[in-house]
């Protein structure tokens, strides 16, 4: 059964590629040093789910946790 | 001139790449994939005896453990060279180690995010359609000559607030440092030498008339403790934007108009499908990564099961490692449309390119507007294509025919 996705930044690995960021502006953010993190509690709305699993196959740290609730 | 006393011997040309590898030699400049592919056979971690003993990792794990292990191998040298003189001009932080690394880094990281960049990209949309009138009713162009080069350096020099026009110096000076220097310190020093000068100009004359461009930005930084930075570490931080910035976009834009030029699927479908820009920089930059960079092995350890033994260089080759088909299905041909991607172009780990946002903001911006105004072009038969040598990979003549081949 496919649940609600969830996703994290780990803080220690991004390295401010910003992939994420210009694949799924909706779920992540990036703070003053370009560095990226989840919007919100992370939470992936319906529909999104396709952009959060692109964002997390471009992270060339792999940064991007997507988790299934 | 350079005294000719300071040139080492001419390389021998290669016929054993596996163990006498040499990212100079002319077979190298001109198609080193096939010889990348051969070096991947042989081991993930190869060997030579020249540049006084440099290794490279072949695939893309090899180059990953490297570029995150900053214990055993140090970024204070970044170019591998015939010569190892001692180290004076820094440029922090590309040349710098943990823990002086991040806190040199965080004070150019903000003029670089890609919410910077938007501000930016109208002057370099401008700066790319300013250069096309110039050479479009000719019906051809080096463009590489006209188009690819001008393009980052205009826009860092709008970035910096230093002028436009100053741009063939900044070219000369980036062509001692990461071409002719390899082989030849003095081309390098000298290089070195009028670029600090340039800038020391610069800063003295804002301590009386502050601006609010990059070079102020740097001038006005002040460390955790309060205190404003030395001098030379504002000096060796513009050296490193000015070096990095220019001919690496150059390269990149150029090698994406040649792969457009003789790729008419692929140019036909992105004058079609413009919306897959975002996927097309990126396979770009995958397939033809322009920057390679070096690290200086500083202990013993062992990358992918090889021992790597400390006084050698490495050749930290991310455009080999984005080739690499145990990474990237399909990884010797271009995908425009390629969706899983963790290309390695702008590094991996702490010394992530801080100017990543800038080169794919330049990049997109240069392809859209030449393809809004050139859709149809081609390589050129009665020209030649050529590319640079050594660190930063990308065509320095790149002659096109404008239209449809009649």
């Amino acid at each position: 059964m496919a649940g609600k996705l969830k996703i994290r930044v780990d803080q220690d690995k991004c390295q401010g590629h910003a992939r994420c960021k210009s694949l799924a502006p909706e779920l992540f953010d990036l703070d003053e040093f370009g560095n990226a993190h989840e919007v919100g509690d992370g939470s992936v709305p319906a529909g999104l789910e396709d952009k959060a699993w692109l964002a997390q196959t471009n992270c060339p740290e792999i940064a991007i946790e997507v988790t299934e609730e | 001139m350079s005294d000719s006393a300071s040139i080492m011997p001419e390389h021998p040309p290669v016929t054993d790449w596996v163990n006498d590898f040499d990212h100079t030699d002319p077979t190298w400049t001109e198609n080193p994939f096939p010889i990348w592919e051969k070096l991947r056979e042989a081991s993930p971690v190869v060997h030579t005896e020249r540049f006084l003993g440099c290794y490279m990792p072949t695939t893309y794990q090899a180059v990953k453990e490297i570029a995150y292990d900053t214990d055993h191998f140090s970024s204070r040298r970044v170019i591998v060279r015939d010569v190892r003189p001692e180290i004076t001009a820094r440029a922090p932080p590309i040349t710098s180690d943990p823990p002086e690394h991040k806190p040199a880094k965080q004070l150019l990281l903000p003029p670089f995010t890609p919410d910077a960049m938007k501000k930016l990209e109208p002057r370099v949309r401008a700066i790319c359609n300013e250069l096309i009138d110039e050479f479009i009713a000719d019906g051809k162009c080096d463009a590489a000559a006209r188009y690819t080069k001008h393009v980052p350096v205009r826009a860092i020099a709008h970035m910096l607030g230093i002028p436009e026009k100053d741009g063939d110096l900044f070219i000369k000076w980036i062509h001692g440092i990461l071409e002719l220097g390899i082989k030849d310190d003095n081309a390098l020093m000298d290089a070195v030498r009028e670029m600090t000068g340039y800038f020391a100009g610069h800063i003295e004359h804002r301590k009386k008339n502050p601006t609010d461009d990059l070079i102020s930005t740097l001038m006005n930084a002040r460390d955790k403790d309060g205190n404003p930075l030395a001098d030379e570490h504002v000096l060796g931080s513009l050296r490193l934007l000015l070096i990095a910035g220019i001919d690496t976009t150059w390269s990149a834009i150029g090698s994406s108009l040649w792969h457009l030029a003789k790729t008419p699927a692929d140019r036909e479908r992105l004058v079609a499908e413009p919306e897959l820009m975002p996927l097309a920089v990126e396979e770009l930059l995958r397939a033809y990564s322009p920057v390679t960079m070096a690290r200086e092995v500083m202990k013993e350890t062992t990358i992918s099961g090889c021992p790597v033994k400390a006084g050698n260089m490495v050749l930290l080759s991310f455009p080999a490692a984005n080739r690499d088909p145990a990474m990237f299905p399909d990884a010797e041909k271009v995908v425009i449309d390629r969706k899983e991607n963790r290309h390695a172009a702008f590094g991996l780990g702490i010394h992530r390119c801080v100017g990543s946002n800038l080169a794919r903001m330049e990049m997109t911006v240069a392809i859209e507007e030449w393809l809004k105004r050139i859709p149809d072009f081609r390589l050129d038969p009665a020209g030649k294509v050529t590319w640079s040598e050594g660190t930063v990979r990308g065509p320095r003549q790149l002659p096109m025919l404008f239209g449809k081949a009649s």
